[in-house]
């Protein structure tokens, strides 16, 4: 019903007032498009033409060899699934805890207050390749009779601890979002610190930490990768044990694509989180203050 | 007289550097409503603070109802839901309804089955206007309804004394006689209030004693048809003529 004259045609008739922004639309639509394939048409071109690109397709863009991958790779997935709602499920309350100890006021915590510190401090500051490492081989190592030697249990642990110290400072930042009149109104009524930090405080921080809590899993996610150096068999190291058999890498594209369709869904459901508290902080900004 | 409710004896509080008060004096008996007046940053809301230990305080002794709560080894939980306070800024709970910001301290803190502390609720909302406001969030409501909420809030607790700080001065003209009422009406209930205000007129009206506070301590206290139009003090003189011209009295 707009105007389909292309981008610069002119009103026929009388126009309705509601037809100018359609046709503007319509025009910044067309010029999206436009410049969307002019510059990944030319990327394409680059790179198609590029001296040796027939070998790179051969060894990375393997039809055959991608769709025989592909099945096993899905297969393999199920562990990287596993191990990121088993460590999500555990980072959740670990992180929630070591940000509520982090907080707690006066001396008598002091040793809580420096214990969850320096976890924090060290977990964020290590490579996770490395308490990956250290737990993956090293504790085991020990042989003391009852500790596991599973590297899929040592995994979990080591994502867990790593994740658990970003989603603590994330916790963090919300709790101390929160203004303090809102602790002082609860104090106020009779409500121990634990009560007004639990019916009052948290209810609001939560909320608020849910999108950047929902960026570090999708974080947590593509790192579970991470533990095939201390083999749990899941896609990566799949897709290295193909790699080593064929001696192509086309397989690796499959690890990449189902990254991909996993996470884009989770970034834009965050995205949309985002979008949505946003709409809401103009009401929270007017009652807090 | 009546019965003490309240007695504050030699109160020193400092942040920092800044000494906010410097020594108060101050008794307040059952039923009996004090009005405190003076400039910002007079002390009037670090006074009404350090009365239920939100603030801790520096020297000095606060007596409730005969217990002295600023003992060592006094649980200030058990003490502070005596205590109601009513603040400038509302500070309702947004992420719950008006029903469940009035019940949660019952609840939870005089563990108050929640039916009937919900009923008790309901019935105070009803009594202040807000019955139809139960289920709807802090920010659906009007400033005016939110300071309402705010004092039922403090009043599910049945406190022994209420404190109020400066609870219309956020809120917009129009909307600070119904707040105003529903405090006048606690007064002839025989509460009894502390209250830190602007409205001179207010405290003309309702108040049994006006306390004016200049720099941490209270230089002049009486009945406010005294202290009001006829004070004995240059800088309370000073302040009310401030006033005055402004248009507030």
């Amino acid at each position: 019903m707009s105007s389909l004259g292309g981008p610069l045609a002119t009103p026929g008739g009388p126009p309705v007032v509601r037809r100018k922004p359609a046709r503007i639309s319509w025009r910044a639509t067309a010029i999206a498009v436009l410049s969307t394939v002019v510059v990944f048409g030319g990327l394409v071109w680059v790179v198609v033409h590029a001296p040796n690109w027939p070998q790179v397709q051969e060894d990375f863009f393997n039809g055959p060899i991608f769709w025989q991958s592909l099945p096993g790779l899905i297969r393999a997935f199920w562990t990287n699934i596993r191990l990121f709602l088993i460590a999500e499920l555990l980072v959740l309350p670990l992180g929630l805890l070591v940000a509520v100890m982090r907080g707690l006021p006066g001396p008598v915590f002091f040793p809580l207050r420096a214990l969850s510190t320096a976890y924090v401090d060290i977990f964020r500051a290590l490579p996770g390749i490395l308490v990956i490492y250290v737990l993956g081989f090293g504790v085991p190592g020990l042989g003391i009779p009852g500790v596991p030697v599973d590297p899929f249990f040592w995994a979990v642990v080591a994502l867990t601890l790593i994740y658990s110290a970003y989603v603590s400072e994330v916790y963090r930042s919300g709790i101390e979002s929160v203004h303090p009149s809102q602790d002082a109104a609860a104090r106020s009524l009779g409500l121990t610190r634990f009560q007004s930090l639990r019916h009052v405080v948290l209810p609001q921080a939560v909320r608020r930490v849910v999108a950047p809590l929902l960026n570090d899993f999708i974080g947590l996610q593509k790192d579970t990768v991470l533990v095939s150096i201390i083999g749990v068999v899941e896609i990566f190291r799949t897709a290295q044990i193909k790699q080593q058999a064929t001696f192509n890498f086309t397989p690796y594209l499959g690890v990449a694509l189902v990254f991909i369709v996993v996470t884009i869904p989770l970034a834009r459901f965050t995205d949309w989180l985002v979008a949505r508290d946003k709409r809401r902080s103009g009401g929270a900004a007017r009652r807090t203050r | 007289m009546t019965t003490e409710a309240l007695r504050i004896e030699g109160l020193h509080k400092s942040f920092g550097d800044l000494e906010v008060l410097r020594g108060i004096d101050l008794t307040v008996a059952q039923h009996e409503v004090v009005c405190l007046i003076g400039a910002s940053g007079s002390g009037k809301s670090t006074l009404l603070r350090c009365i239920n230990l939100l603030e801790p305080i520096d020297a000095g002794r606060v007596v409730v109802s005969g217990e002295e709560i600023t003992a060592d080894g006094v649980k200030v939980d058990r003490i502070r839901r005596r205590i109601g306070i009513v603040f400038q800024s509302f500070n309702l709970f947004p992420h719950m309804t008006v029903l469940e910001n009035v019940t949660l301290a019952p609840i939870r803190v005089l563990k108050i089955a929640r039916k009937t502390a919900e009923a008790e609720a309901i019935e105070l909302l009803t009594r202040f206007g807000l019955a139809d406001k139960r289920d709807q969030l802090p920010d659906r409501l009007s400033g005016g309804q939110q300071q309402r909420v705010a004092i039922v809030r403090a009043l599910a607790m049945k406190p022994d004394i209420l404190l109020l700080d400066e609870v219309t001065s956020a809120l917009d003209p129009e909307l600070v006689a119904e707040v105003l009422n529903v405090i006048r009406e606690l007064a002839h209930s025989g509460m009894t209030m502390v209250i830190a205000t602007h409205e001179m007129g207010f405290a003309r009206d309702i108040a049994d004693r006006v306390c004016f506070l200049d720099e941490g301590t209270i230089i002049e206290q009486g009945p406010p048809a005294v202290i009001l139009s006829d004070p004995v003090e240059a800088r309370t003189r000073q302040f009310l003529q401030r006033i005055i011209e402004a248009g507030r009295l």
